[in-house]
């Protein structure tokens, strides 16, 4: 008897255990985190909640991983022209070394919730990666010789995926470049549109008595100043294009504090890049906590709330806590002050020693500079210069576009990355090389000069010469 | 009555299933691509030869008709290794690869690549037993007849083909005797100055 009441018992915990864990993945929100198996590595963990970010399906496998990394990596890796695509390794001929290192999938290398292993760029794999099929490169290279084993990848030399500041080619064309160029300027800051015969006329700027508001919507006199001294009013955006988006079918419809939906009709290239970085990873689409038609209906359909830095795990200014990003948080509704985004929006919530190192760098006294008037637009060198830096887009009709990217992490893994899209503006290659890869010129916003020397441009140099002297024998 | 009639049907049905799938498997590997009948079916031989027909053709289109032409003849276009930076056209080589990637992404049942003993891009160079067999005997034999072999690799087999790559342009031949990382600079037009591997896992 005794033991029929202990096997009903135990049943009915299991059961209890089992629909408890089931409810906490299902329902979502804080539950959720009961199912974490180990610290998620950061950036990741903004969105460890939404599970099925990475798990796309539960009995999917590495398959349905793979899944998940390509949905939010795949088009970075394409625009890395990735050294080391998933096609190499798929290949019958790279059987054995794939044996060796299963470099099908991302997994291998990235794994996740393995905070004791998790190395810088989370890779989980011990530091010898590299040397797993390359381990004979000195006989072709003989500079290589005698290189240790975790010096490929992590001395500003080589990345496993985006080498496209770092090829031999792209060295050898660079080598002589001084380390300041002769002409100082963020290219594109000044850049202006092709001339389009058929583009439509500019709309007229507005003024403070053309606003479109109704009355009962007016509010503070603030915000109606504030617009028309803005861009917006420049541009002829008046108040009803971002308060009254649908006025043609809505006329009596007015939102108080349009979101990034509104922001992205006209800026989407911003919006979609915001979505991609650390800032606003948590609001891409497609990022659920909870879903309506996972469970009879019985739970509502349920995203990630915006990033604060409360969440954030690098250091952060602990009065900033509980700011929610959004576009406004940076631009201030109305207002929309472009410059007060590019530095003191950041130091609102950043308490790094990169960030407050740079008011006291050389980059801060260019931008004082160019505010004195003493130098060109376009001399400065703010946060967002370096971090959000402007893109030339083209259309697939050649039509030129620039836009300033807002996924601050695009150029920072690795970050050889920023020499193309920034530092290159102003600097030679090798003194980028050497900058980005000196930790504490980093932390100290580059004041002073390198410490340390990549030799990987010199090794470039003597096999011109070499080559160069073979052709004069010949 | 009728209980036992219908288990009777249903043995007979399950044993003529049971033969027909063992009648089926046992059919001749070579003739087993296509489908199961040996009249029918395509050998390994012919389904690679076909297949290299049209990567040969349109590897030399693309070499005669649009490097050739645009970048060396009328100079209105440079071609590159690294067209994206310099805004040019895609070597053929690179070209090829880019083919083989997008096949490789799409299907497993067959896999090519451009090799070859004097590879610019040491990856290229053989790996296998069969891949250095193939192509030193296309090389030997001056690209008269494809070398056909069977191998091994990450426990499947597979049925590998080496067909000779022959320098039909100038720009080919140029390129290759310059090319800071090229093991071999005195090729000449008409050369087999590589292979195409293709290769199909044999049931």
């Amino acid at each position: 008897m005794r033991n029929k009441i202990l096997w009903l018992f135990w049943f009915l915990v299991t059961l209890v255990g089992a629909s408890a864990i089931a409810a906490a993945m299902y329902y979502g929100g804080d539950f959720r985190k009961l199912l974490l198996i180990g610290k998620t590595t950061s950036a990741h963990h903004q969105i460890e909640l939404a599970c099925d970010a990475c798990h796309t399906s539960m009995f999917g496998g590495i398959d349905a991983l793979q899944k998940g990394c390509v949905n939010c990596h795949g088009e970075e890796l394409k625009a890395a022209h990735d050294s080391h695509p998933r096609t190499k390794f798929i290949d019958p001929r790279n059987a054995d070394r794939v044996a060796k290192l299963d470099a099908r999938y991302c997994v291998t290398c990235h794994r996740e919730h393995q905070p004791g292993i998790t190395n810088a760029m989370a890779v989980t794999m011990p530091d010898d990666y590299c040397a797993l099929c390359h381990k004979d490169v000195a006989k072709e290279r003989p500079s290589h010789e005698g290189l240790g084993f975790d010096t490929c990848a992590s001395s500003g030399c080589h990345n496993f995926h985006d080498n496209r500041a770092l090829y031999e080619d792209f060295l050898e064309k660079r080598h002589a470049e001084p380390d300041f160029k002769e002409v100082l300027l963020v290219s594109l800051r000044n850049w202006v549109p092709p001339v389009d015969p058929q583009a439509p006329a500019k709309p007229k700027p507005l003024t403070l008595t053309d606003a479109d508001a109704p009355a009962a919507h007016r509010g503070d006199a603030k915000h109606t100043a504030e617009w028309a001294a803005s861009g917006h009013a420049e541009a002829g955006v008046n108040c009803s294009a971002c308060h009254q988006p649908r006025k043609r079918t809505r006329p009596d419809e007015w939102i108080a504090s349009p979101g990034m939906e509104v922001c992205s009709t006209c800026h989407a290239a911003e919006v979609k890049t915001f979505t991609e970085g650390k800032h606003g990873m948590r609001q891409r689409p497609g990022l659920w906590t909870s879903r309506k038609d996972d469970f009879i209906g019985l739970f509502e359909d349920r995203g990630l709330t915006p990033m604060t830095p409360a969440l954030a795990r690098l250091p952060m200014e602990a009065k900033a806590h509980d700011t929610v990003l959004d576009c406004n948080t940076c631009h201030g509704a109305h207002k929309y002050d472009v410059v007060f985004a590019q530095v003191e929006a950041c130091e609102t919530c950043h308490a790094d020693e990169h960030t407050q190192a740079y008011r006291m760098s050389q980059h801060n006294s260019l931008r004082d500079r160019e505010t004195e008037g003493e130098l060109r637009p376009g001399s400065a060198v703010t946060c967002a210069t370096c971090h959000m830096p402007r893109h030339l887009a083209r259309d697939d009709y050649g039509g030129e576009k620039v836009f300033v990217t807002h996924n601050q992490n695009d150029n920072l893994r690795p970050n050889e990355k920023m020499i193309r899209s920034v530092c290159a503006d102003c600097h030679g290659l090798r003194f980028s090389i050497d900058a980005l890869a000196d930790p504490a010129l980093i932390k100290n916003n580059f004041k002073g000069k390198p410490a340390h020397h990549v030799e990987s441009i010199d090794w470039v140099v003597n096999r011109m010469r070499e080559r160069a002297r073979r052709r004069e024998q010949q | 009555m009728t209980k036992k009639l219908t288990i009777a049907a249903a043995c007979t049905a399950l044993a003529c299933a049971g033969a027909i799938t063992l009648g089926l498997s046992s059919a001749p590997a070579k003739a087993g691509l296509f489908g199961s009948d040996k009249d029918k079916g395509v050998s390994y031989e012919t389904f690679t030869d076909m297949l290299h027909l049209v990567m040969a053709s349109d590897r030399e289109i693309y070499t005669k008709m649009v490097v050739g032409r645009l970048a060396a003849k009328h100079k209105v276009i440079k071609a590159s290794e690294h067209f994206e930076d310099e805004k040019a056209l895609p070597l053929p080589a690179q070209m090829f690869r880019f083919g083989s990637e997008k096949v490789a992404s799409k299907t497993d049942k067959f896999s090519y690549q451009l090799l070859s003993l004097w590879p610019i891009n040491k990856q290229n160079a053989p790996r296998t037993e069969i891949e250095k067999k193939g192509l030193t005997f296309i090389a030997e034999n001056k690209g008269e007849k494809p070398f056909y072999g069977e191998e091994e690799l990450g426990g499947t087999k597979y049925f590998t083909a080496v067909y000779a790559d022959v320098g039909v342009a100038a720009p080919c031949i140029n390129c290759h005797n310059a090319h800071k990382d090229s093991p071999r600079t005195d090729f000449k037009m008409g050369d087999v100055m590589g292979g195409v591997v293709i290769r199909v896992p044999m049931k």
